[in-house]
């Protein structure tokens, strides 16, 4: 192909363990840095661009800037929750293209297990400045119940069932278990998701994601560069994000704003939705990714139930590869932030480098879609599209 | 399940939202509504959030509507219905479904306001299941 792209990513690096209660918040992100440095053979003297998110502790890139002593050009600490990591892949390209920056080091790390925070069905502490909390905060919000009434309405609208939702996990276990370092390994089959404690309904406990201790780390170069290193080339094609929120309160909780960030990656990448060989979706809960995998054009709208049934997210047996490192449902969701894993795991793909049992054979062409905030609420997709590079 | 009236929160009234709550504490459930587009809104503003015209006004509301998406907060103590109701006058509100059995509940069924005291007396609106 002869389209040109500014950006590739040359590292990525995922923190080993789900459990770090020895180690604190600035060295796993110096870590996950290093990590990435050395995947890429890179050194730190290089990165002159530093993107991070609210889990670097500090204001903003300040504190973790210093503590890894970088001599920066160019920063930004874009806060959309889970999706921030992906948006901040793109916006590295844009300032590489821009050259405002050679060299981008993208952090992610968080222990909320070791510090107790480890609860998704928490709820919110949101600022009472907000213009919504008012309206929201005195009825309980969490991550949890929002999902769950976008589930309710999903399967109101277009007959999904609890046994489809489940097959997203029995997906995501299919693949962890290959994976060594995943939170959870064991094998569950549809019968055990849905015959597990109903959290909230109509979520289970086993439509719920993990939340673990950890993160990761990408490098993000131009071209010229990526191309003096050792490792495969996977670049940046196209990328697309959004906010999506209530509408004045006209809303429809079934449809994700992936429903317009896919379709302009996609043009920008000039590529079709069916040249996707490997996808990284976010999966908060099953419920996210169904409704991703519709909005991104994998199947119609209404139709992700019968998308994802009977092993259609399993790497070598179904239509679609997702989430082969175990995803956040099974792998790692390091500080309910999972963006960051979901790059990841698409690099490994393009590069090859996945566990064989889930590799994608001749994986050249990717789709990350990441989901930041609420999806019945408010929330902020990202999309990108990364490719090998023969 | 028997679903027992949780207390919700305080909610910390504004400037601009003052009135809304005063009203509610003489038992009045107000509604936003712009007089330009002639649309009411939700969650209620000063600037219309759908032609973004600063012509709004309060008005009295219905307070009925019907269930747009619920949810069952088993993992919470006491468990609550969390909610979606769509109101008489257009706009969907998030909201808790309470006096209610969860196993009855159903998207569309209708729905009439109650106000249910915060921990410091703020009257904040829920819904409950119009009695057949």
């Amino acid at each position: 192909m002869t389209r040109t792209a500014h950006a590739y990513i040359a590292g990525a690096y995922e923190l080993p363990e789900r459990y770090y209660p020895d180690k604190t918040l600035a060295q796993l992100q110096g870590e996950a840095a290093l990590g990435a440095l050395a995947d890429a053979g890179l050194g730190i003297e290089d990165v002159d661009g530093f993107f991070c998110g609210p889990d670097a502790p500090g204001t903003g890139p300040l504190s973790i800037a210093d503590y890894l002593n970088l001599n920066l050009r160019h920063f930004d600490t874009t806060n959309t929750s889970g999706s921030s990591y992906t948006v901040h892949v793109a916006h590295a390209a844009q300032a590489i293209a821009a050259g405002k920056c050679n060299v981008a080091l993208i952090t992610l790390a968080g222990r909320p297990r070791a510090e107790g925070r480890a609860k998704g069905a928490l709820a919110r502490t949101d600022n009472p400045h907000q213009p919504d909390f008012q309206w929201e905060q005195p009825y309980g919000l969490a991550v949890l119940n929002v999902y769950a009434m976008a589930a309710r309405r999903h399967m109101y609208e277009y007959g999904t069932t609890a046994e489809q939702l489940a097959w997203v996990k029995v997906a995501a276990s299919h693949h962890a278990q290959h994976n060594p370092h995943a939170l959870l390994r064991e094998l569950v089959t549809v019968e055990e998701v849905v015959n597990s404690p109903l959290v909230c309904d109509p979520l289970h406990r086993l439509d719920c994601c993990v939340v673990t201790d950890g993160g990761g780390a990408l490098i993000v170069t131009r071209p010229e560069i990526a191309k003096s290193l050792k490792r495969p080339l996977v670049r940046l094609i196209g990328s697309a994000a959004t906010t999506q929120g209530q509408n004045g309160g006209y809303m429809d909780i079934t449809t994700s704003g992936a429903v317009r960030t896919g379709p302009a990656a996609l043009a920008e990448a000039e590529v079709a939705i069916g040249d996707i060989k490997y996808a990284s979706v976010y999966d908060s809960f099953t419920i996210t990714v169904l409704m991703q995998l519709e909005d991104l054009g994998f199947c119609a709208k209404g139709q992700g139930g019968a998308f994802v049934a009977d092993g259609g997210l399993i790497s070598g047996v179904g239509k679609l590869a997702v989430n082969t490192d175990g995803g956040g449902l099974c792998n790692n969701h390091p500080s309910n932030r999972g963006g960051m894993t979901k790059v990841i795991e698409a690099v490994r793909q393009l590069r090859g480098e996945a566990h064989p049992a889930v590799q994608v054979p001749g994986c050249d062409l990717a789709l990350v879609n990441a989901i930041g905030g609420q999806l019945a609420v408010r929330h902020a997709p990202a999309t990108l599209i990364l490719e090998r590079e023969a | 399940m028997k679903i027992a009236t949780r207390t919700p929160g305080d909610p910390e009234p504004m400037p601009d939202t003052q009135a809304f709550w005063d009203a509610a504490k003489d038992g009045k459930f107000l509604v936003r509504r712009c007089t330009a587009c002639g649309k009411a809104h939700w969650y209620p503003r000063d600037i219309c959030p759908l032609c973004h015209s600063t012509q709004t006004v309060w008005e009295q509301g219905s307070g009925q509507g019907s269930i747009y998406a619920f949810s069952v907060m088993r993992k919470a103590d006491p468990p609550f219905v969390m909610a979606y109701v769509t109101l008489a006058e257009g706009p969907t509100m998030m909201t808790n479904i309470v006096e209610c059995e969860s196993d009855d509940l159903a998207i569309g069924q209708a729905v009439e306001l109650v106000f249910v005291p915060s921990k410091n007396d703020w009257p904040v609106p829920c819904f409950r299941p119009v009695a057949p």
